[in-house]
C-alpha cells in the first residue's frame, strides 16, 4: 500500500510538457499581435512621417494652404486637403445619418419580418460592394448627373464624393443602430403602450432616446469609415488643390492626396515624408474617433445589462 | 375633440412611418440599381476571351486573365498570412487571455485595426514591406499588406466561432486528462471550423475588392504574363479597373463595366458562399 | 476508520480502504464562500452519494476531486484533498494525469460531435494510444462495460448525437472508462434521462463499483437509497455556503438519520 502510493505520488507530480509549453507561448504570441501590428503601423508612419516636419514647420504643415511637393524649397500645406476631408466627411454623414437610422429604426421597430429579410441581405450587400465600384458609380453615372443638377462646370467635385461616402458608411450606421434599437427592453414599449402612446411616439420618445449613444457610435463608425475611404474620393472628389469653399467644387481630401501622390514620390524624400505625416494625422483621427464610438457603445452595452 | 386628437396623432404616426419607409426606400433602391446597372452594361464585355486572354493596346483590347489571376493569387496571399494567425490569437482571446488589462489593451487594438483606413495600410506595407524588408513591389509584399489589414476580421471571427463551441465539450474533453491543448485542437476546432472559414470566405472578398493598399504597394496595370513568383509584380482587378477607369483615354464603357461586373461577382460570391455557411451552421447547431 | 460494520451496506462490505478523503477543505469563487470545512473519507470501489437541497454546493464538492472549479475565474480552495496519499491540490501537481485518474461523468450527456468509436478513442489517442487494432480492442472493452457494446457494435462510424439519451449517457461512461482511472466522478448523471435508461445507468454504476470508486451527485433521494453505500448530505447555512451535515453509510442515513436535519430533507420537510 505505502509503496503503492508512492508511485501513484510520483506520477501525479506535475510534467513538463515541453510542446504544450512552446504552443501556449506562440499562442500567447498571436495574441498579442493585434498590439504589434498597430503599434507597428503607428511606429513607422511616426518614423517616415515626422521628418517632415524638418522640412515644414507644424504650423504651416496643418495650417498652409500651399502644397508644392516638387519646388526648391518644397511647401507642404495641408489645410486644402484637411478642408475637402472633412467636408466630404460632414455632407456625407448629413445624408448617412437621417437614411441610417430612419432605415435602422424601421427595421428594427416598424417592418414585418419579410420586409426585414428582405431589407438585411440589401444591406450586406451594399456593404460587400467593392469601394472601386462605388467609384466608377460616382465617376460615370452620378457626377453627370450632380453636374446637371446643380449647373456645375465638372460633375467630380466634394458634393459628389460626399453622396458616394454616405452610401458606403451606410451598412454600418444601419447595423450598429438596429442592434442598439434591438437591445432596448420589450418592457419599456409595454410601459409605453400601457400609457396610451402610439407606436410611433413610443418609437420617438422611447426607443430612440433609449438607443441614442448607440446610434451615437454608429454614427461615428460611419464618420470613421468616411473619413479613410480613398478610392472613391480619389475618382470623384475632383482632385483640386485649392481649399474648397463650397462642397460643389473639386477638392482632394486627405486619402485622396496620399494615393495620387505616392506613386511619384522619392522614397524617403520630403514629400514621401509629408505624405506619411498626412497618414499619421488620419491614422490619429480614425482612432481617435474609433476609440470614442467603442467607449460610448460600451457604455450602452452596460445600461440595459442586467 | 377625443377623436379629432386621436386622428391628429395617427396622422403623426401615419407621416413618420412614411419618412421611415421612404429612408428604406432610398438605402436600399440604389444598391439593386447599382447592380442591375453594372450587370447590365457589363455583361456584353464578358466573352471568353475577355475571361482567359491577357490584355493589349494598354487594355482596349484583349482580356482580362491576368488581373483575375493576380486578385485570386492576392485573396490566396492574404488569407495565408492572415488566417492561421488570427485563428490563434481568437484563441489566446478566448481560452487563454484572463479579464485584465492586457485583454482589454488587444480588445482595443483589434478595434483601432479594423478602423484603420486603407490607404494608411498601404503606407505601412510600403514602408515595412516593400522597402525595409526588401520583398520589393511584389505579390508577397501586398498580399502582407492586405494581411495586415485582414487581421482584425479573422481574430474577431474566429474568436467568435470560438466562443461558439459549447462549454460541455470542453468540460468533456478536459474531465478525461487531456491537455488544454489537445481540447483545443481535437475538440474545439473542429467545431469552431464552420466559423472560422466564413470568416476567412469574408476576409478573402475583402481583400479581393481592396484597391488603395495594392495601389501603393505595387500592382501593375499591365504585365505580360502571369506571376511566376511570390516577388514578381501583378496584376489585380481592382486596380485594373481603377486604371482603365481613371487613366485609359478612350477606354470603351462597356470593357470598363465588364471589369467591374467580373469583380463584383467575385466578391459577391464569396460574400454569399460566406453568408450560406453561416446559415447552414446555425440550423445544424439548432436545428437537431 | 473506526465504523459500526453491522451497519455498512453488506455490498460494500468487502472493501474499507479510504481513496479519497478532504481535510477541511473549504471553496470560495471570488468573495463567495461556496463550501466551509468539509471533511469526508471515501471509500474504495464503493459508491458515494452526495445528497443535498439545490444549491448546496454539491456539483462544486464534487468538482473539488479533479479539480474542475479551476476552469473557474476566481475560484480559491483551502484545506487539503487527498487521493491516496497525495494532496491534489499541492503546487506541483499535474491536473493533466489527476483527471486521467478522476474520470468525469456530466449532468447532459456530452458526447463529441464525432462517431461513436471516435469518442471512445478520443482519451487514449490523447494519451498516446495510435496503434488502430490496440484502440479498438479498447473501444469494444469500454463499451462493452459501459453495457452499451451490444447497442452500437454495428454503429461505431455513425454520429454519436445520433443516439439516444441513455445511450450518449453511458456513451460518455464508456468515454471516461477507456482511460481507465481509479475514480469516476458523476455529476447527476440521470437527470436529464427518462426513468428506464436511469435504471440501466443505475444498473451500471452498480457493475461498475467492483472496479472503480464512484462518487456521484444527485438531488434524487431513492436514485441514492438504490445505488449508493455511502451517502453524505450537504446543505447550506445562512450564508449559502455549504456543509456537510451528516456522512455514513447509506442505511444509516436513510432509515436512523443522527442529525434532525437530515432526517426532515430525508422525509421530505424542506429543499
Amino acid at each position: 500500500m505505502a509503496i503503492a502510493s508512492a508511485g501513484l505520488s510520483k506520477s501525479l507530480r506535475r510534467r513538463w510538457r515541453f510542446s504544450e509549453k512552446l504552443i501556449e507561448s506562440f499562442i500567447l504570441l498571436n495574441g498579442l499581435l493585434a498590439i504589434i501590428v498597430l503599434l507597428g503601423v503607428l511606429f513607422l508612419l511616426l518614423r517616415e512621417g515626422l521628418p517632415a516636419f524638418a522640412y515644414t514647420s507644424p504650423w504651416q504643415f496643418f495650417f498652409g494652404t500651399r502644397w508644392y511637393p516638387v519646388s526648391e524649397p518644397p511647401t507642404f500645406g495641408i489645410l486644402s486637403f484637411f478642408m475637402a476631408t472633412l467636408w466630404v466627411t460632414l455632407i456625407a454623414t448629413a445624408i448617412a445619418v437621417p437614411l441610417g437610422v430612419g432605415c435602422a429604426a424601421y427595421l428594427a421597430e416598424v417592418a414585418p419580418a419579410s420586409v426585414r429579410e428582405t431589407v438585411k441581405p440589401i444591406v450586406e450587400l451594399l456593404a460587400g460592394i467593392p469601394s472601386i465600384v462605388m467609384g466608377l458609380i460616382g465617376l460615370l453615372l452620378l457626377s453627370p448627373l450632380v453636374q446637371g443638377l446643380f449647373n456645375l462646370n465638372t460633375g467630380l467635385c466634394g458634393l459628389t464624393a460626399a453622396i458616394m461616402l454616405a452610401m458606403m458608411s451606410l451598412p454600418i450606421i444601419v447595423t450598429v443602430s438596429e442592434d442598439a434599437l434591438r437591445a432596448v427592453p420589450k418592457e419599456f414599449r409595454e410601459a409605453s403602450y400601457a400609457l396610451g402612446a402610439t407606436q410611433w411616439e413610443t418609437v420617438w420618445h422611447v426607443c430612440l432616446p433609449g438607443a441614442l449613444s448607440g446610434i451615437a457610435a454608429a454614427i461615428m463608425l460611419g464618420v470613421g469609415r468616411a473619413i479613410g475611404e480613398t478610392m472613391t474620393v480619389l475618382m470623384v472628389a475632383g482632385g483640386a488643390l485649392a481649399v474648397p469653399y463650397a462642397p460643389t467644387q473639386p477638392m482632394m481630401p486627405m486619402t485622396a492626396a496620399i494615393a495620387s501622390g505616392i506613386g511619384n514620390a522619392v522614397r524617403g524624400g520630403p514629400q514621401y515624408q509629408a505624405l506619411f505625416a498626412i497618414a499619421l494625422l488620419l491614422f490619429l483621427m480614425t482612432f481617435a474617433v474609433n476609440l470614442v464610438a467603442d467607449r460610448v457603445l460600451e457604455r450602452q452595452k452596460r445600461k440595459f445589462a442586467r | 375633440m377625443a377623436a379629432l386628437t386621436i386622428s391628429r396623432r395617427e396622422l403623426t404616426q401615419r407621416t413618420a412611418f412614411s419618412l421611415l419607409v421612404l429612408a428604406t426606400a432610398i438605402v436600399t433602391v440604389p444598391v439593386l440599381f447599382i447592380i442591375i446597372y453594372i450587370v447590365v452594361n457589363g455583361a456584353g464585355a464578358l466573352s471568353w476571351e475577355f475571361l482567359t486572354q491577357a490584355p493589349s493596346q494598354a487594355g482596349k483590347a484583349g482580356g482580362i486573365f491576368p488581373a483575375i489571376v493576380g486578385t485570386f493569387y492576392l485573396m490566396l496571399g492574404t488569407i495565408i498570412f492572415s488566417l492561421p494567425v488570427g485563428v490563434l490569437a481568437g484563441i489566446y482571446l478566448t481560452e487563454y487571455a484572463r479579464a485584465n488589462w492586457l485583454t482589454r489593451l488587444i480588445n482595443m487594438a483589434i478595434l483601432n485595426l479594423a478602423g484603420v483606413p486603407s490607404i494608411v495600410y498601404g503606407l505601412f506595407g510600403l514602408g515595412l514591406f516593400v522597402l525595409a524588408m526588401k520583398f520589393g513591389m511584389s505579390l508577397l509584399a501586398a498580399s502582407l499588406t492586405l494581411a495586415c489589414q485582414a487581421l482584425a476580421m479573422t481574430i474577431t471571427t474566429s474568436r467568435e466561432a470560438v466562443i461558439a463551441v459549447p462549454r460541455e465539450y470542453r468540460e468533456g474533453s478536459l474531465a478525461i486528462g487531456t491537455t488544454k491543448w489537445q481540447t483545443i485542437r481535437h475538440v474545439i476546432l473542429p467545431q469552431a471550423l464552420p466559423g472560422v472559414i466564413t470568416g476567412a470566405i469574408l476576409a478573402m472578398s475583402r481583400a479581393a475588392g481592396e484597391t488603395a493598399p495594392i495601389l501603393v504597394v505595387g500592382a501593375a496595370f499591365i504585365l505580360p504574363g502571369l506571376p511566376t513568383s511570390p516577388f514578381d509584380q501583378f496584376m489585380a482587378l481592382p486596380y485594373h479597373l481603377y486604371t482603365a477607369a481613371a487613366h485609359v483615354p478612350g477606354m470603351s464603357k462597356v470593357t470598363i463595366w465588364g471589369i467591374a461586373l467580373v469583380l463584383l461577382v467575385v466578391v459577391l460570391s464569396f460574400n454569399s458562399l460566406a453568408v450560406f455557411i453561416r446559415i447552414r451552421v446555425r440550423q445544424r447547431r439548432f436545428g437537431s | 476508520m473506526n465504523m459500526n460494520h453491522a451497519l455498512l451496506n453488506n455490498r460494500a462490505a468487502h472493501n474499507n480502504e479510504t481513496k479519497l478523503k478532504t481535510e477541511q477543505v473549504s471553496l470560495f469563487y471570488g468573495t463567495f464562500q461556496a463550501l466551509r470545512n468539509i471533511s469526508l473519507d471515501i471509500r474504495e470501489k464503493a459508491i458515494t452519494a452526495i445528497i443535498g437541497p439545490s444549491g448546496c454546493g454539491k456539483s462544486s464538492f464534487l468538482r473539488l476531486f479533479n479539480r474542475m472549479n479551476d476552469l473557474i475565474i476566481g475560484a480559491r480552495v483551502d484545506g487539503r484533498v487527498v487521493i491516496d496519499d497525495t494532496n491534489i491540490y499541492d503546487r506541483d501537481i499535474d491536473v493533466v494525469e489527476l483527471r486521467k485518474r478522476v474520470g468525469m461523468v456530466f449532468q447532459k450527456p456530452n458526447p463529441f460531435p464525432m462517431s461513436v468509436l471516435e469518442n471512445v478513442a478520443f482519451g487514449p489517442r490523447r494519451h498516446g494510444k495510435k496503434n488502430r487494432h490496440e484502440l479498438e480492442g479498447i473501444v469494444e472493452r469500454s463499451l462493452r462495460q459501459a453495457a452499451l457494446w451490444d447497442e452500437v457494435k454495428d454503429k461505431l462510424g455513425q454520429s454519436a448525437l445520433a443516439l439516444s439519451g441513455g445511450q450518449q449517457q453511458r456513451l460518455c461512461i464508456a468515454r471516461v472508462l477507456a482511460v481507465e482511472p481509479e475514480v469516476i466522478l458523476m455529476d447527476e448523471p440521470c437527470s436529464a434521462l427518462d426513468p428506464i435508461a436511469t435504471l440501466r445507468i443505475e444498473d451500471l454504476m452498480r457493475s461498475l463499483s467492483s472496479d472503480y470508486t464512484i462518487v456521484i451527485v444527485t438531488h434524487n433521494m431513492q436514485q441514492a437509497a438504490r445505488v449508493s453505500d455511502m451517502a453524505a448530505f450537504l446543505m447550506m447555512e445562512k450564508d449559502r455556503a455549504g456543509i456537510l451535515v451528516e456522512y455514513g453509510p447509506t442505511s444509516q442515513i436513510f432509515t436512523n438519520p443522527q442529525d434532525k436535519r437530515t432526517e426532515d430533507y430525508i422525509t421530505g420537510r424542506f429543499g
